[in-house]
């Protein structure tokens, strides 16, 4: 370089640097999206990770967590070696073990278990990907007492969705991004289709489509909205029943529709105190029955080749009336209750806001109708020159389900999609597939008194769909038989268990004391739980008598120095996402879209540097150490001693249907169903770590009634009859949980259960006032307070990264500016938040966008001191905080003293929503900067390393290039 | 802008010393009055040698001191380099200039022309020095007509005071024609920095979060709802400084008295018989308060300088 | 040379920005500092990375780093009728760039070639003066390495042999899932880029400052379709009532009496 100081020295750029020594796709896991990655490496470190053009879900795009893959992977928080507590819980004290110490004794204590009692085991995981082995592996073992996060998470919407249209919103479907013309979000702020979503929003916009986002904050894609509609927490019920009244006293809905896809015409018994009352007519065979117009005479409801009545009383074969369930539905939702003008204030908003949109909806669903030239053949075999489309679609998430009403408004929303005509038609909701299965799908839980038996499986898995009271999992008694009480009269169908109360019941000993918990990636120390100072107390109170642990052992398996490690007698260090087999399944959460079916895996592409191993391949050892009969051949041997990707490939849970798809059979040419083939994984890795199988464009739309889908869905293994699926505008389900409560049937609810059956348990939608709103002084606690997903950060794991905790160090909790110059509150200000559960500390962000009466703040940002390996003074610490200091797990005590979780009744989702606060501002000397509540500091572990403070990644990559 | 320790001490001593040189060179050129050698030989080495020490705190606030001589490369466009060039040439006419009283030589004609290249290479650095600052677009209180004077006249103010000094140490002597010239650029000083104030309290810059944002109008004001981090970034540990007004109305109070009033005062007495404490200490007394003062001045000249990229950071105006 | 090129061509590629549909996820940022960490002016130090280095008053700042790109977050207007905008900055590669021309040594320099405004890592002496003549905020000073790092327009991807030619675009660009970001010359009326500024109304940022920034942003828009203003009542029962006025029924369940409907 020249040393004359009067020379311009010109830099010569390198223009085209390799890029790597190597490129490897895979599947990202920095959140539950599940994109297609592509990951440079070069020196043995991770140069760069983007997405994978090919890939079905993101098409090359990445999110801001995805973009920080290689922070993840280096996190100084990774755990390194399998440890046994020595000191008392909460301590952190531990000793590192071998792997083999570290199995035997799980295997003790779980062959223990399942010699005596199976179901003393609960084996719950949080952050779920591999459900499909879980679960399979709990009903081998033979506990009923498993579940994955969705019951806290959003079963509501799940469930809601699968009774009502065989799929739902969540992952199970996605708007008809290319067509749609008016769009609806009800209470998403980013959901599981992370980068899909994303993507469709700015297609949808540049398209000159119009946007609405219902939602008591504006922010995110509520920000980008051409309207948003901040509707007061907890009342979108009203909001929807208030649009269907508008619709239907203006006849703006598809009878046509109707009839053919739904069981609007299906009679109802209408017969007030007999045992069918309000149930389906049907013909001996069961076969709902149908007014026929053309002949005035009683049908087969599925024939094709009547002209249904939709409204009137008809006399049935024994003489009792019945009455088509849209008339029910019809005169429930025109009632003068349902009147914008009456709705309108409970939701915070105009009455001309609910007019507008429903008017809107209206001109696009029937003015602007949308018409594909595609031909395609309905379930009877009838030909149609083309699709016709209602462009309004909806979508929605936690802001609807986590309410304790969310299962009624997300069926409400559905009743909207359907009367409209909207759901599977182009420009409206589509399934991904699996999705449509029969609403609902025809699987029913497992865990029946006499289903649960030492030493051998259960008959079935532990999750399913129960049609009436016979499937629920009660004892004679009508006690529940699984700890978290799913699947019992506190919540019947609560699809996805009730992980939420877990702990709490397993503390209790009620329904009965369990022996060991087992869990897998859930903070539920922590973030997951819904009251953390209840929960760490549950964790380390001991039996006053025996002097043990009221919850006797904990195992885990975390990759992570998170805040539940000190909680655990036995940790089981799991690998990163780069470093291990996984298989994203049709058989768990897919990731198909509504064009096609895919699955895909991920691969390993760094060795673990640490003594670690997959959670994956720990499990299936386990299974085989002790003998489930699944996971061991005849011989006594391993039945997959090659671990996870032995099982990926060779584990059949029907003939031909393996947990993955594609490159199935000899060859691999057999898509969805054939025999396993031994080069599937290698098969994979070739095609960029995923399969997908395009559908015809005739088979596209109309997936619950469209020939071609249902014969291909049938072929593929998704469905296993190619029948008409039948959307349930009345749900018959409900109404026979209400004829038992009612008195009915032999199987009945406790008494104490039977009013809140009754009531709640309404065939066709209806509105309540959230729980906790309808029990505290409305006074004392005049505001909301939410959370929202933050779009840079997942869950509480983010915050170990050295990249993504620069973006959300701490949160604040954000208010109205206007409501805070009533109360006299400034920016910055710290305030103690007070609920009827308890009071925490936070400092005040003051905003425009946002409904008055609502606080909010980002969700799983704070964390305690200690954990995640950061210092003990990190701002995630001082200054973060969790709402779920001051959420309640229970409702307040009924006059019988008995206090039901916080949850939907149906369903039993968690209510995380339904909070209540009161905002104060904290006086000067209280007033400080730090959050409250602080709990103890988090001992740092031996093994973790504390990270280094100046990070210079990537200096490596460069230097050694030149 | 974040007050720098190092640039604040650069550009105060920079300025002094090559006040004082300017000076110096002037007296001589122009004769003024006859100066003694040893005066002039010792007055000029320690200008150079403050000039030296305020240019090496200087490169301290670098990141790479010992790249420093690229800085004269860009002559052409920068500044800085200007500033760069003109300061190490200086050193050349400044050096024979300072010789030149220890080896008187014969040929008055190239002292001259040393005298006026030490004068203008001085009075060039400071011009540089504040034109750095003088124009930069992005700082509406720097980006005044009225910083390249005050630099300058401060930095002949602080200068004067300091050769007055001396002269009373080295010399015994007393100029009352030094003395008058400095109470005429304190008050000169004083007056353009209370102009200066009322300036930039007046006027408003063009730039706010509407056009830095593109956003908003006349009735839709934009606002900052959350930083892209939420730990800070350089820009707002750089820019992020801000003073309260009380605080600065309090300061610039300060910068008056101790910069311009006490000084004016204190080097009048010094040319009164009367004089009760020896010119000295009075001298001493003047450059303490003269160079606080301009501590102080420079402080706030940084303190009260609004960068328009912190309306990207949540500043509602610059 | 720092003095702006005088062989400027006419190629002038930069970012086009869409205010209208970004949702401020911030992939831009993190993708950014991804590529980056290990790109031209690697690497992109950060501090205090796990924290437990006190600051201010004995508080702990939390980590924080050099990044080329972030993402703000403003408030338009007041109240209900206000908008959130997501607003991502990085820099506009100017072309009339004072941060260049302030530059004492030509570390800071705009190439003739393209227009990018770069640092050169080996001449930079860290004097941090192009960070003050820089109106954007788009400068970022590594005190570990001593020298001024800026958004490089991925120079060492875009034009990059190495990769394929479709990925040769900025990282930001390639991962924003909303597409609400766009890479191109913006010297060309002719290329996708111009053309888009064209058609959505692109703007520059603080244009009284004569930086002439290259990188554009398209404003939010308006509202697609709004009150259906067809003269007709704002409720659709209102409207179905003065359609149907003779025949009172319409509001009633009676109305689908008579309805034929086949399955
Ligand atoms: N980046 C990121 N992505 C994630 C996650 C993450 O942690 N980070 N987590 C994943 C998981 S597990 C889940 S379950 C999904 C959840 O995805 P979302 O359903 O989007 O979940 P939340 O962030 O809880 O958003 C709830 C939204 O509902 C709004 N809301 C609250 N109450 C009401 C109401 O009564 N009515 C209406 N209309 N709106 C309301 C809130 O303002 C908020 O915008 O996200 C997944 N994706
Ligand atoms: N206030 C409030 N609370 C909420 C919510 C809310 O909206 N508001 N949302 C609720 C919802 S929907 C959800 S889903 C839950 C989520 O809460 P959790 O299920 O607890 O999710 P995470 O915080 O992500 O914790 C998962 C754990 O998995 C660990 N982990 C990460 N990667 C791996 C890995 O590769 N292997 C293993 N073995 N472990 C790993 C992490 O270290 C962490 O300890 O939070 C719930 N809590
Ligand atoms: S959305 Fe982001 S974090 Fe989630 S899988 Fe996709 S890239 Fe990874
Ligand atoms: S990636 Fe795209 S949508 Fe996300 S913040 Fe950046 S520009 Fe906005
Ligand atoms: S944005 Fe700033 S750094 Fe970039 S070219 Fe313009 S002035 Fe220079
Ligand atoms: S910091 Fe470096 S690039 Fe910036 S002006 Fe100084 S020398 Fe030039
Ligand atoms: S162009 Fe490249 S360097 Fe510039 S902001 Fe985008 S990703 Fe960062
Ligand atoms: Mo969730």
């Amino acid at each position: 370089m020249s040393i004359n100081p009067f020379a311009t020295v010109q830099e010569k750029v390198e223009k085209s640097p390799k890029v790597s020594d190597e490129v490897k796709y895979t599947t990202c896991y920095m959140c539950a999206c599940r994109c297609g990655i592509k990951v440079h490496l070069k020196n043995e470190e991770i140069r760069y990770i983007e997405g994978n053009r090919n890939h079905p879900v993101n098409k090359g795009v990445l999110c801001a967590k995805g973009s920080a893959g290689i922070m993840q992977h280096y996190s100084p928080a990774r755990l390194t070696k399998p440890l046994k507590r020595i000191g008392e819980r909460g301590s952190g004290e531990f000793k590192e073990i071998e792997w083999d110490e570290a199995l035997q004794l799980a295997t003790s204590w779980l062959s223990n278990i399942r010699e005596t009692d199976p179901k003393k085991l609960a084996f719950f995981t949080g952050r779920d990907q591999s459900q499909g082995l879980t679960g399979f592996w709990a009903s081998q073992f033979g506990t009923p007492n498993h579940a994955a996060h969705g019951g806290f998470c959003s079963v509501n919407m799940a469930a809601a969705g699968l009774y009502t249209i065989g799929g739902s919103f969540w992952e199970f479907g996605e708007p008809d991004w290319e067509h749609t013309k008016y769009f609806i979000m009800f209470g998403v702020a980013e959901d599981h289709d992370s980068n899909p979503i994303k993507m469709g929003l700015g297609k949808l916009k540049t398209r000159g489509a119009k946007f609405v986002s219902v939602n008591p904050i504006k922010t995110g894609y509520s920000a980008i909205a051409d309207q948003w509609i901040g509707i007061r927490p907890g009342t979108d019920g009203l909001l929807v029943l208030s649009v269907i009244h508008e619709l239907l006293k203006s006849n703006q809905i598809d009878l046509g529709y109707l009839v053919r896809y739904t069981n609007a015409p299906w009679l109802v018994i209408q017969d007030e105190g007999a045992p069918d009352h309000g149930l389906f007519a049907r013909d001996d065979e069961g076969s709902p029955l149908s007014w026929n117009k053309a002949n005035d005479t009683i049908a087969p409801a599925l024939a094709t080749d009547i002209t249904p009545a939709i409204v009137g009383s008809y006399e049935l074969p024994d003489g009792r009336n019945a009455v088509p369930a849209f008339q029910l539905l019809a005169e429930r939702y025109m009632a003068d209750e349902y009147k914008p003008e009456n709705v309108a204030p409970k939701c915070g908003l105009k009455a001309d806001i609910i007019k507008k949109l429903a008017k809107e909806i209206a001109h696009v669903a029937f003015q602007e109708e949308l018409k594909l030239d595609v031909e395609w053949t309905d379930w009877t075999g009838r030909k149609h020159k083309s699709m016709i489309g209602r462009p309004v679609s909806m979508h929605a998430m936690r802001g609807i389900s986590a309410h304790s009403n969310g299962f009624h408004t997300c069926r409400a929303l559905h009743i909207l999609q359907i009367l409209l005509g909207s759901i599977d038609a182009p420009g409206g909701f589509r399934y991904k597939p699996p999705f449509p299965k029969p609403a609902p799908p025809p699987l029913k839980p497992a865990g029946k008194v006499d289903q649960i038996n030492p030493n051998s499986p259960m008959p079935g898995p532990p999750l399913g769909f129960p049609m009436g009271p016979e499937d629920l999992l009660v004892d004679e008694n009508g006690d529940p038989t699984r700890i978290d009480k799913a699947f019992s009269w506190e919540a019947p169908i609560s699809a996805h268990g009730v992980m939420h109360m877990v702990l709490n019941n397993a503390w209790k000993g009620d329904p009965y004391e369990v022996d060991t918990i087992f869990m897998y990636m859930a903070n539920m120390s922590w973030n997951s739980s819904m009251n953390i100072p209840d929960t760490l107390r549950m964790l380390t109170d001991k039996n006053n008598e025996t002097g043990e642990y009221q919850i006797p052992r904990i195992i885990y398996s975390d990759a992570f120095y998170s805040e539940m490690i000190p909680y655990c007698d036995l940790v089981l260090p799991d690998t990163t996402y780069l470093e291990r087999w996984d298989c994203i399944s049709l058989l768990d959460r897919p990731i198909c879209d509504a064009d096609g079916v895919a699955d895909s895996i991920r691969q390993p592409i760094l060795k673990p540097d640490r003594d670690v191993r997959p959670f994956q391949d720990v499990l299936i050892e386990l299974g085989s150490r002790l003998k489930l009969p699944a996971f061991t051949n005849e011989d006594g041997n391993a039945k997959y001693p090659g671990g996870y990707p032995d099982y990926i490939v060779n584990h059949e849970r029907a003939p031909g249907i393996g947990p993955l798809a594609g490159f199935r059979g000899e060859g691999g040419n057999s898509e969805g169903k054939g025999s396993p083939n031994p080069r599937q994984l290698e098969q994979y890795v070739e095609n960029q770590c995923f399969w997908r199988h395009e559908f015809e464009p005739t088979e596209k739309y109309f997936k619950h009634s469209n020939k071609a889908y249902l014969d291909k869905a049938v072929k593929l293994g998704l469905i296993s009859a190619p029948n008409q699926i039948i959307l349930q505008l009345y749900l018959e389900p409900l109404q026979k949980f209400r004829l038992a409560a009612e008195g009915h049937g032999s199987i009945q609810p406790p008494d104490q259960h039977r009013e809140r059956i009754k009531k709640y348990f309404d065939p066709l939608p209806i509105y309540y006032t959230p729980f906790e709103e309808a029990a505290i002084d409305a006074k004392e606690f005049p505001m909301h307070a939410l959370t929202q997903r933050p779009m840079a950060m997942y869950h509480s794991w983010g915050s170990q990264n050295a990249w993504l905790r620069q973006i959300h160090g701490f949160n604040k909790l954000y208010m109205s500016r206007i409501k805070a110059e009533k109360l006299n509150i400034e920016n910055g200000d710290w305030v103690f938040v007070k609920s009827s559960e308890g009071r925490l500390k936070a400092q005040i962000q003051l905003m425009e966008g946002v409904n008055e009466d609502t606080v909010w703040t980002w969700n799983a940002i704070g964390k305690r001191r200690g954990a995640w390996n950061l210092s003990d003074n990190a701002p995630e610490a001082t200054k973060g905080f969790l709402l779920n200091h001051i959420i309640s797990q229970l409702l307040p005590e009924k006059p019988n003293g008995y206090r039901y979780a916080n949850a939907d009744p149906i369903t039993g989702q968690a209510a995380w929503f339904d909070l209540r606060v009161s905002i104060e501002k904290a006086e000067p000397e209280q007033a400080g900067v730090v959050s409250e509540p602080q709990f103890d500091t988090i001992k740092p572990m031996s093994t973790v390393k504390r990270g280094n403070n100046v990070l210079r990644y990537g200096e490596k990559v460069k230097t050694k290039d030149d | 802008m974040h007050p720098a320790l190092s640039v604040i001490i650069f550009t105060s001593l920079s300025g002094a010393g090559y006040g004082s040189l300017a000076i110096l060179a002037a007296v001589k050129y122009f004769d003024f009055f006859t100066l003694n050698p040893l005066y002039g030989f010792f007055s000029s080495a320690i200008s150079l040698l403050i000039v030296t020490v305020g240019l090496i705190s200087s490169t301290t606030h670098l990141g790479h001191p010992r790249r420093a001589w690229r800085a004269l490369s860009q002559w052409r466009s920068s500044w800085l380099s200007r500033e760069g060039v003109f300061a190490v040439l200086s050193y050349l006419p400044a050096g024979v200039f300072c010789v030149s009283f220890l080896i008187p030589t014969p040929f008055n004609s190239i002292i001259d022309i040393i005298c006026l290249l030490t004068i203008a290479f001085s009075l060039a650095t400071v011009f540089c020095t504040a034109k750095i600052y003088a124009s930069l677009k992005t700082i509406r209180q720097w980006n005044h007509l009225l910083v390249v004077p005050v630099y300058l006249i401060i930095g002949l103010f602080d200068g004067a005071i300091f050769l007055v000094v001396l002269l009373t140490i080295i010399d015994g002597l007393q100029f009352f024609q030094l003395n008058y010239f400095i109470i005429f650029l304190g008050a000169v000083a004083g007056l353009a920095k209370i102009l200066y104030w009322w300036s930039i309290d007046s006027t408003q810059s063009q730039s706010s979060t509407s056009t830095a944002t593109g956003l908003g109008s006349s009735n839709k004001s934009v606002s900052m709802l959350d930083a892209p981090t939420t730990s800070e970034t350089f820009i707002m540990r750089e820019m992020g400084f801000a003073i309260a007004r009380k605080h600065s109305r309090r300061l610039r109070l300060i910068t008056i008295l101790t910069l311009s009033i006490i000084p004016i005062i204190i080097i009048f007495l010094m040319t009164q018989p009367i004089a009760l404490v020896s010119p000295l200490v009075l001298g001493i007394i003047a450059i303490v308060f003269s160079y606080f003062g301009t501590i102080i001045e420079r402080w706030l000249f940084f303190a009260e300088a609004k960068h328009v990229a912190m309306l990207y950071y949540g500043a509602s105006k610059v | 040379m720092t003095s702006l090129p005088t062989n400027q061509t006419n190629k002038k590629l930069g970012l086009v920005i869409d205010l209208d549909i970004c949702v401020g996820c911030h992939a831009c940022a993190v993708n950014c500092k991804e590529w980056n960490a290990g790109g031209h002016s690697a690497p992109m130090t950060d501090w205090n990375t796990y924290s437990g280095t006190e600051t201010k008053n004995g508080e702990d700042s939390g980590a924080w780093g050099v990044w080329f790109n972030r993402v703000h977050t403003f408030e338009v207007g007041k109240g209900q009728e206000s908008k959130t905008v997501y607003f991502p900055r990085s820099c506009l590669h100017c072309d009339e760039p004072a941060c260049v021309t302030v530059c004492p040594t030509g570390a800071s320099y705009k190439r003739e070639e393209d227009g990018i405004v770069l640092v050169n890592p080996d001449t930079c002496i860290g004097c941090k003066l192009c960070s003050w003549a820089c109106p954007y905020g788009a400068r970022e000073y590594d005190e570990t390495d001593g020298v001024m790092k800026k958004c490089t327009l991925c120079i060492d991807k875009i034009y990059n042999e190495n990769l394929d030619e479709i990925d040769r675009i900025p990282a930001c660009v390639a991962t924003c899932p909303a597409g609400a970001r766009s890479f191109g010359d913006l010297g060309d009326p002719n290329s996708d880029v111009s053309r888009l500024v064209e058609d959505r109304g692109g703007y520059d940022l603080m244009p009284e400052l004569d930086y002439r920034p290259v990188n554009k942003y398209l404003p939010p828009r308006e509202p697609q379709i709004n009150v259906l203003d067809d003269g007709q009542p704002l409720s659709l029962v209102s409207m179905a009532d003065n359609a149907n006025q003779t025949e009172p029924s319409n509001n009633s369940i009676l109305k689908w009496v008579d309805t034929i409907l086949s399955r």
